[in-house]
């Protein structure tokens, strides 16, 4: 893991000494709720529908068990004894006291963490594969250079007042769990023709009103050349992109409209200018943050433990969590264990304080002190032995974090909509919480399948509906909450927009309608065929068949 | 308009010439008006500055710096961060050595940034304002990036402590 030098520790400690100062200023009423809010959202403090809503940045979902710890000790001190795990591999705390903001941020640094950047229009948290480093298919860690993207653009003096807020993912695995085609930029660590590893560079990708798969405008780029090239990127939009028009500020909008041959053109130009000067990499340097990311010191184990397969037979409960919850890791003897953060009836990537706790407890004991956040709201612990996942299982259904529902159709992706957020049309967390409830059984859901679904209480599109297998997204027609639901979509290496299936359902309706979804895409699959694999087929017809043929 | 320069406040002698008054003292020109009365603004005696809308990159003029003293890059709202890459532009890739002032609305809390990008004066609302603007200069001891103020960015501080240490 990356540890923090003076220069690192230095740069946090002052920023929270200058937010205690902006912070002063407000509550003395030198500055206006109005001067503030430029300022709070620099730092991750939003003004929600309650209350004041703090973003804490885990940059690239990395964590080690002290520093989770250290989250669980803020939800009890500044919260309600709760934290939600956010879309962009953050953590979110719902209900932090203006004046107590300077102190938390305080306690955050002792552990090596901050909120900066984690809101307005500047590059936010780089995130990245929650595999990273443990994946078998990897070619090269991604964390690497997420660390180095995330130093360049900390308190970037020109990109810290872009037309709009900009995202970048990083990965270094094939299989895509990071959803780089929907970022601003995506990288992608790939092999050049001479063996040499560098990065495929994706723009434009993005969800919101207008979803956009990104679109390559680089095949290769050699990575000493990485910051100069994300320079010039930023530099081409940040004065190009529009600022008329707050739904038209993304970057993929400016390339759409110049079109991505165009806007590879002027990134291209732009870099001539700058690619061999002081943004250059130097190998030394991409070696000297490498070695944070060394492979820990892994015991010789062989790949199969017989006490582990006893016990899935004799406890099919544990044997179904293993089946579903664990992955293959890199190193033979060990596993990746995915924590689900979706019990049945919860509010997905919710987790109280004490269970924050047991999993740091477990990562310190079990997976070599690291644990980590994923984009889909759950959390994972990466290094653990084959013959320690049985005491790792116990723990978690302790704590009653042992839901083995991962990757089926009640792990899914939520906004946290009307109930939180002051943008939301409609709500989110109860739909999945009934959806969770009509799926409870996870025999059932296993029969169905693997199945992304992810709801958004609004066009704005947080819950990430359109690349979800199935979509709903909540909207208001005077005065009523209704949902929308898409099919087909996918945020993976074969990022595809979802399609509309048509009228959308009223709050009472929309289970029912999910669950007809389902059973269709049941009936009518072949084979292993996937869900999408079954829409790529058939098309939506036949569901549109089957939802309105009593409308 | 009170005016912060080399981390004080000055008196501004630089006036907005619009083109219709007679031509006197050292002006400050849109691009417009720069445009339209090139010559006579070459010929002048008094220093010439251009100030640039938003919209309006320094490649516009950019065969014109060696005429110019001064150039102000304009923040019509705080968010519009369009100048730090203009003021960049200038500095780096055109070389310009003479002022570039940020004008409009000129956060206390962007003076850092501006700095880091090259600009060397501010326009503020009011005199009280530079109490704020330096102690925003100091806020921060290390940089990351390598930028127009040529600080030592961190990657370069960590590369001489190493030296140091061998």
């Amino acid at each position: 893991m990356y540890r923090y030098d003076e220069f690192d520790q230095t740069l946090v400690d002052e920023r929270v000494a200058q937010f205690r100062g902006q912070v002063k200023r407000r509550l003395s009423g030198e500055l206006t709720e109005e001067q503030f809010r430029p300022l709070r959202l620099m730092n991750g403090l939003y003004l929600q529908l309650h209350a004041y809503m703090l973003r804490v940045a885990i940059p690239y979902g990395t964590l080690a068990s002290k520093q989770m710890r250290m989250l669980a000790h803020i939800a009890r001190k500044y919260d309600k004894g709760y934290g939600h795990f956010t879309t962009r591999q953050n953590i979110q705390y719902n209900w932090p006291k203006l004046h107590e903001v300077p102190d938390l941020l305080a306690d955050l640094a002792t552990v090596e963490m901050h909120a900066i950047q984690t809101s307005g229009n500047c590059i936010r948290n780089v995130t990245s594969d929650q595999f990273a480093g443990v994946a078998a298919t990897e070619l090269e860690d991604p964390r690497v250079y997420c660390e180095i993207i995330r130093q360049w653009s900390t308190f970037h003096p020109e990109f810290s007042f872009l037309p709009r807020k900009f995202k970048i993912a990083v990965t270094g695995a094939p299989d895509d769990r990071a959803a780089v085609k929907v970022h601003d930029i995506g990288l992608f660590l790939r092999r050049g023709e001479t063996g040499e590893i560098g990065f495929e560079v994706i723009v434009g990708g993005g969800l919101g009103r207008t979803p956009v798969i990104g679109k390559t405008i680089r095949e290769f780029l050699p990575k000493q050349h990485l910051l100069s090239y994300l320079e010039a990127i930023l530099r081409v939009y940040n004065m190009l992109g529009r600022r008329d028009n707050l739904y038209k500020a993304r970057i993929k909008i400016l390339v759409n409209s110049v079109g991505a041959e165009e806007f590879a053109r002027l990134v291209e130009e732009e870099w001539q200018h700058l690619k061999d000067g002081p943004l250059h990499l130097p190998q030394e340097e991409i070696a000297r943050i490498h070695a944070y990311f060394e492979p820990p010191q892994y015991e010789s184990l062989p790949n199969d433990d017989e006490e582990l397969r006893s016990r899935k037979l004799s406890e099919p409960e544990f044997g179904q969590w293993v089946d579903t919850n664990v992955a293959e890791h890199k190193v033979p003897g060990y596993a990746i264990v995915n924590i689900s953060l979706k019990p049945i009836g919860g509010i997905p990537g919710d987790i109280e304080a004490d269970q924050m706790d047991v999993v740091a407890d477990l990562a310190e004991k079990f997976s070599l002190d690291e644990l980590r956040a994923t984009h889909e709201q759950n959390l994972v612990l990466p290094n653990v032995k084959l013959s320690d996942l049985y005491a790792v299982w116990q723990g978690l259904k302790e704590a009653g974090l042992a839901t083995a529902n991962l990757g089926l159709i009640s792990d899914m992706i939520t906004c946290p909509g009307l109930d939180y957020c002051n943008l939301a049309n409609a709500r989110s967390i109860p739909v999945a919480q009934r959806i969770s409830e009509r799926f409870a059984d996870i025999k059932r859901q296993k029969d169905v399948g693997e199945l992304k679904l992810k709801i958004s209480g609004c066009i704005n599109a947080c819950g990430h509906h359109h690349v979800g297998n199935i979509g709903i997204l909540g909207v208001d027609k005077k005065g009523t909450e209704f949902y929308q639901i898409t099919l087909g979509g996918s945020a993976t290496e074969e990022a595809a927009v979802g399609k509309i299936l048509g009228p959308a359902f009223a709050y009472d309706d929309v289970v029912d309608a999910v669950e007809k979804v389902v059973s269709t895409y049941v009936d009518i699959r072949e084979d292993d065929e996937t869900f999408n694999q079954t829409v790529a087929r058939v098309g939506i017809k036949p569901f549109k068949e089957k939802l309105y043929a009593a409308h | 308009m009170p005016l912060i320069k080399n981390n004080q406040l000055i008196d501004d002698n630089w006036v907005r010439w619009d083109g219709s008054s007679p031509l006197a003292g050292d002006v400050i020109v849109s691009l417009e008006v720069w445009n339209e009365h090139k010559a006579q603004l070459m010929d002048h005696d008094g220093a010439v500055g251009v100030q640039l809308a938003s919209d309006q990159a320094p490649d516009l003029i950019q065969q014109d710096l060696s005429h110019l003293d001064l150039v102000a890059l304009e923040f019509p709202a705080f968010k519009d961060g369009r100048a730090f890459s203009y003021a960049r532009l200038l500095r780096e890739r055109f070389g310009f050595a003479g002022e570039v002032r940020a004008v409009g609305d000129v956060l206390r809390d962007q003076a850092f940034f501006m700095l880091r990008c090259g600009f060397d004066a501010f326009e503020v609302a009011d005199a009280t304002a530079l109490k704020g603007f330096l102690e925003a200069l100091g806020e921060f001891t290390f940089v990351y990036q390598p930028s127009t103020d040529n600080r030592r960015s961190v990657v370069a501080n960590r590369h001489a402590t190493s030296v140091a240490a061998e």
